[in-house]
């Protein structure tokens, strides 16, 4: 019983892997085409145009919608009483070579230190796992596979506290700024306000995981996404750095309660090709889509 | 902002016919070349070396595709431009023994390169970054591919394309540059935001 679970569990994440790099949630498609609309340069709609053709061909070609598919970043929430909570780092690295081979993805995991790849996106600490273990008997797994180009342009900023929010959004303008075309805009951008260093960068990163058409819940929090975005967009950047009015599909905060003598301010940028999905499965094995309407079985490999 | 539908191999006046914002669709001979390849055909060359592939006339393409190998046959997956700006150190050096007449890429490059291009007679044109399926699909046929040793996105992939595209020309023989004049009014924004924070 418990080898069958590992079994699916394998077979499961390696589609979703392909999920996740062919089709885009919907709210990333909908962002870029309202983005589409409204857009008056005719290059940046050029573009924007070409970006909605790409998506589509992607989805119905079985193809990755970027070369790029990415650092396989997981955030796996799961039941204490799963019975292979123990097995799920390794069932995750299993997957990972299956994907490459079968998406398939590209060999994207390079040792820093000998300047080898891997060759099967695996290796010390990759996949990256974010574990959070609570109460019950079954996983909820997403997957961000997180493009290398956009990841450049992250930054972290430690900001004298004094400066208070006004310092937040200068940093977050600044960096968006300093990104410039590089993260292949029109982008996402994640901000981690508080917490400590590494605190910050997992808020940013995590912020990337909620929907663009979802609010953060505190008002304070979704008048700053709404007034970033807004500012971010007037910097004229454009879609692919070649100016208009889309620099960025939506701005996401998170935040931590921080150290009185210390502000960090993560940005985290991500190109439009904002790849994720999210799966449950019980302890029988039963697989459910969560990000994508869509079956296990339709996902073709 | 002119639409162009191009065949290889491109006469230089051709290209001298450019300007920045026109927008083309190319057909024939792509080779693929990022960081490595470029290293290593500029060595060439200075040792006296020929290269086994030709890129005058034809486009220079920066891109570390997916690939695969279906009954002894490459078949490209996805495809889409890698950032150029890695690039810059090299890239005038490259047009000037190579003399590519379009190169396609991401992000842009910088004045080197610029000059360049119109003294050889090449432009820079951008592939929006992330169109990977869209690009592989333009792909007709994978001719041949050479320095395999040093990893499939770093080859030379020599393609035939058709109606590969939309390519954006960003940097012209006549000096203009996209991404200089954006570059210059972002910042001009970006002071005018921060003042009225």
């Amino acid at each position: 019983m418990s080898r069958d679970l590992r079994s699916i569990l394998v077979d499961a994440l390696v589609r979703q892997t392909k999920l996740a790099v062919t089709t885009l949630p919907d709210d990333v498609k909908n962002a870029i085409k309202t983005a589409y609309e409204k857009e008056s340069n005719p290059v940046a709609k050029k573009i924007l145009a070409s970006i909605i053709d790409n998506y589509t061909m992607s989805e119905e070609s079985g193809r990755p919608m970027c070369q790029d598919t990415g650092t396989l970043i997981w955030y796996v929430e799961v039941g204490a009483d799963f019975p292979l909570l123990l097995e799920l780092e390794d069932i995750i690295k299993d997957a990972a070579r299956e994907a490459t081979v079968k998406v398939p993805i590209r060999p994207n995991a390079v040792d820093p230190i000998r300047a080898k790849n891997s060759g099967d996106n695996t290796g010390r600490f990759m996949p990256w796992i974010n574990w959070e273990i609570r109460e019950g008997d079954d996983v909820i797994l997403t997957l961000l596979p997180k493009g290398g180009g956009s990841e450049f342009t992250s930054q972290l900023r430690m900001i004298s506290p004094g400066l208070g929010i006004k310092g937040v959004k200068e940093a977050v303008i600044r960096a968006v700024y300093e990104a410039g075309g590089k993260p292949c805009p029109p982008i996402i951008v994640g901000v981690g306000i508080g917490g400590g260093a590494d605190i910050a960068l997992k808020l940013g990163k995590m912020a990337l995981l909620r929907p663009l058409d979802k609010r953060h819940e505190e008002p304070e929090v979704a008048q700053l996404e709404e007034e970033l975005l807004e500012k971010l967009n007037s910097l004229g950047i454009g879609p692919m750095g070649l100016g208009g009015d889309t620099t960025v599909l939506g701005v996401n905060v998170e935040y931590a309660y921080r150290h009185p003598a210390t502000l960090p301010v993560a940005i985290v940028t991500q190109c439009w090709a904002a790849r994720r999905a999210t799966i449950r499965v019980t302890k029988d094995g039963e697989v459910e889509f969560l990000s994508h309407n869509v079956k296990l079985e339709d996902i073709k490999l | 902002m002119a639409e162009y539908h191009l065949k290889t191999p491109i006469p230089e006046e051709e290209i001298r016919k450019l300007r920045v914002g026109d927008i083309l669709f190319v057909s024939g001979r792509v080779i693929t070349a990022r960081d490595e390849a470029h290293q290593r055909a500029v060595e060439y060359h200075e040792e006296g070396k020929k290269l086994p592939v030709e890129f005058e006339g034809n486009i220079l393409y920066h891109c570390g595709p997916i690939v695969k190998k279906v009954d002894g046959e490459w078949i490209f997956i996805s495809a889409g431009p890698t950032t150029s700006t890695r690039m810059e150190y090299i890239e005038p050096t490259f047009i000037k023994y190579f003399r590519p007449r379009v190169i396609v890429g991401k992000g842009g490059l910088k004045e080197g390169t610029l000059e360049a291009l119109g003294k050889y007679g090449a432009v820079y044109a951008i592939f929006p970054g992330g169109l990977g399926a869209k690009a592989a699909l333009a792909v007709k046929k994978v001719v041949g591919v050479e320095w395999i040793d040093l990893g499939t996105p770093e080859a030379l992939w020599i393609l035939e394309v058709e109606n590969f595209g939309p390519l954006i020309v960003t940097m012209d023989t006549h000096g203009e540059s996209i991404h200089r004049d954006i570059e210059e009014e972002a910042k001009t924004r970006l002071d005018d935001i921060l003042k009225k924070l």
